[in-house]
């Protein structure tokens, strides 16, 4: 196991060398110049004041120099400072709203596995009777609603009619304590949920009914378990294998994906400042961003790996 | 949970040695596309207490579909099942899958043919034993895993306290189906059904599971049904013998009665294909010529007949009817019955004709004495091959 995990590691340290480098210079190829646009109509007519700020950011290095000096800073914590709004760093930025989206991604990714697994397992051992269809067509309309259409509708429902959740807004933990900031996270964190649960719904079905015709469910059920037993016990694990990946994968792509709900519910996440800075051109507080996320979706990933020798007990040999 | 019988009830049915088993005319359809499968197609038998029964028949028989009927194992929602299947004076056709777990595991368990897929990848091998155990009996965590040790004990598995906590990937296909058989003994049931138990394994692991079946079915007074394609399986390992074909019993006799006067060409054709000790594994001697019949439509007549190297003008027309012999115990379906003067001018007469499953079998017809030989009747349950398999 200690020898995989180190195995993994490097594999790890290699892809976030490639992954940093490759978002770097995606955003060196962001149209227009940062210097431009920090001084404004301004630095245009003033040639001087342009390669003074120029050297000032280092930007008339060679890019693969820019690169190595950026990586530098980066692996000390020192991602810069925002050229918009000068003083604020893009490591605090980073680690002032990346909670926040987190919070958003886990409790998507939680509430759409409670619902997927029951939901999924319950179609499979009925399948083709009036359980699988009710559910089958439940899960097709929730895979094909936009999740901000969701939102919309989550927040006409419970804010709106019922009033029993505020609209919009982000309570944090450590400002109003966990209820409050529960009552602000639940409605958008469902409406992320939804077309994860239809998905994964989808696939614990279409596994676990694989499954169900294995010859070791056969001789579960001449042992006399409960089918309960027999479902959540033995044909669970084997048919969650598929389903770990995709949790992986799109956590890792809600860490990047929670844009429009965080613009939805005016939530201070990652998403919503990453937005912000592409409209202002701000570079660094973009590379940031982009190469924290990423750097998140690989070790994610690194860690959904690890997850199936812990599912499956053959792979650990290999 | 279901009650399967009071005990005063039982007890009485086991002093007066009422048969444990009663099979009466089950038939076990499937409706698919192309009309209906007849797999199995009114079967009658019954077995008495500690008695073992081997069915013997040809891939597509429908030994399977026979053995798991009689449990109730049978969920394709496609099935249409006809008939009784009295266990201990209660019809279990009638009962639904959730009255039927009361009976599964505690009153009858199965081995299933292949060790390697009957046992779920990621459990280890210690909670798939115990997790009946706890569920039907009742018992702590504690207890039921020192019954399982004990177990793997009694089916020799060598260092059980360190084999149990495995997964099964761990162990070899021979040890796999040991634990397969222990978790069937765990919960002490009556009744053992063993499926083919032996097919997927090596031919000297084979002659230890099967004897260790023996073995365990004699100790634990245990009422057993063996499955299997090969007559020299069963022969000095079961009491008496039926043997299969197109869903059919078509000859059904005490062990030693069959293989000393077999009437039915089938069960001879059978013989005929026991492969010799001799001979690589799983090389056939001979095997019967022709293809199993078509469950849908089967032919008219005997099933048998479009193989049957005795086969006759009549046989084609009219299906012989399962009929008593002279020896008690013995019924076979057949109008020209090996042994009698009429098969034996029947055989001239195919021979005559150059009928060509009737010179094929010519060839074979010398090599029964000596192949009857070959086949050990005697009751061989010792297992001195050990335990390392
Ligand atoms: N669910 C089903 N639907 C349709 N036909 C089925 C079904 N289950 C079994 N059969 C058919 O029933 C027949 C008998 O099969 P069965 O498995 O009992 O044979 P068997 O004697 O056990 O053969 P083998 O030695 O290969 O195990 C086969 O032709 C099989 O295709
Ligand atoms: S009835 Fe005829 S075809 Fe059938 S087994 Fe007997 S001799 Fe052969
Ligand atoms: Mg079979």
């Amino acid at each position: 196991m200690a020898k995989i995990i180190a195995a993994r590691l490097l594999r790890l340290l290699a892809t976030l060398f490639a992954v940093t480098f490759i978002s770097f210079m995606m955003t060196k190829a962001l149209p227009g110049d940062p210097a431009v646009a920090i001084l404004g109509q301004d630095g245009i007519q003033n040639e001087e004041l342009l390669l003074e700020l120029r050297a000032e950011l280092g930007l008339d290095e060679p890019i693969p120099v820019q690169y190595v000096t950026w990586l530098g800073n980066a692996v000390r914590g020192d991602l810069g400072e925002s050229y918009i709004n000068r003083g604020q760093s893009v490591a605090g930025t980073i680690g002032q709203r990346f909670p926040v989206t987190l919070q958003l991604a886990l409790m998507a990714i939680i509430i759409a596995l409670l619902l997927a697994i029951p939901i999924g397992v319950i179609g499979a051992y009925r399948q083709g009777k009036w359980q699988d269809q009710a559910s089958s067509a439940g899960v097709q309309v929730a895979l094909s609603v936009p999740n901000f259409v969701t939102g919309i509708f989550l927040i006409w429902l419970f804010a709106v009619k019922l009033e029993w959740l505020p609209a919009s807004n982000w309570n944090r933990i450590s400002d109003k304590g966990v209820i409050a900031n529960l009552k602000t996270a639940i409605l958008p964190a469902t409406a992320l949920a939804l077309t994860q649960m239809a998905i994964f719904s989808r696939l614990v079905r279409s596994d676990m009914i694989a499954t169900l015709q294995e010859n070791f469910i056969l001789s579960a059920r001449a042992k006399g378990l409960s089918d309960r037993f027999i479902l959540f016990r033995h044909a669970l694990r084997p048919s969650s294998l598929s389903v770990a990946t995709l949790v992986g994968i799109n956590f890792g792509a809600l860490l990047g994906g929670t844009v429009i709900i965080e613009t939805l519910f005016a939530i201070p996440g990652l998403g919503f400042r990453l937005i912000n800075a592409i409209s202002q051109r701000d570079i660094l507080v973009i590379q940031g961003i982009t190469v924290f996320i990423a750097t998140g979706y690989v070790i994610i990933n690194t860690v959904v790996d690890l997850f199936y020798s812990v599912l499956d007990p053959r792979i650990r040999r290999s | 949970m279901t009650d399967v019988g009071t005990d005063s009830d039982r007890l009485t049915r086991a002093e007066h040695n009422e048969p444990l088993l009663e099979v009466i005319d089950l038939k076990t359809h499937f409706q698919v596309e192309g009309g209906i499968v007849k797999a199995v197609d009114g079967v009658s038998f019954t077995l008495d207490r500690g008695k073992t029964l081997g069915i013997v028949g040809e891939s597509g028989s429908g030994k399977t579909v026979l053995s798991r009927s009689i449990m109730r194992l049978i969920t394709a929602p496609n099935v249409i099942t006809h008939g009784e299947v009295r266990y201990d004076g209660r019809d279990l056709v009638t009962k639904s899958s959730r009255e039927m777990k009361a009976y599964w595991g505690v009153e009858m368990a199965m081995v299933f043919q292949d060790p390697m897929t009957s046992l779920n990848p990621v459990v280890k091998v210690g909670r798939q034993m115990t997790e009946h155990i706890r569920h039907h009996l009742g018992v702590s965590k504690s207890e039921a895993r020192a019954t399982a040790i004990e177990l793997l004990k009694s089916v020799r598995i060598p260092e059980p306290e360190v084999r149990i906590d495995n997964y099964p990937h761990e162990m070899s296909g021979g040890m796999r189906q040991r634990v397969c058989i222990a978790i069937a003994l765990a919960c002490g049931p009556k009744m053992l059904f063993a499926d083919e138990p032996t097919t997927a394994l090596d031919v000297t692991v084979q002659h230890q599971i099967l004897n260790l079946l023996r073995q365990q079915q004699k100790d634990r007074f245990m009422t057993m049904i063996m499955v299997t394609h090969d007559l020299g399986v069963v022969a000095g390992r079961t009491d008496e013998i039926a043997v299969m074909y197109a869903g059919k019993v078509v000859e059904k006799a005490p062990t030693n009665q069959l293989f000393a006067d077999m009437r039915h060409p089938y069960t001879q054709a059978l013989l005929w294909s026991i492969p010799k000790v001799s001979q690589p594994k799983h090389t056939r001697l001979n095997a019967i010529a022709g293809r199993p019949p078509d469950l849908i439509s089967p032919p008219s007549g005997c099933s048998f007949s479009p193989r049957c190297p005795y086969a006759q003008e009549k046989c084609h027309i009219e299906e012989p009817p399962l009929t008593a012999g002279a020896a008690p115990g013995h019924q076979f379906a057949c109008w020209y019955p090996v042994g009698s003067p009429e098969n034996e001018a029947a055989w001239e007469r195919n021979l005559a004709a150059g009928v060509p499953q009737t010179l094929a079998a010519a060839g074979k017809l010398t090599a029964t004495e000596e192949l009857l030989e070959t086949i050990n009747l005697a009751d061989d349950t010792s297992d001195h091959e050990g335990a390392g398999a």
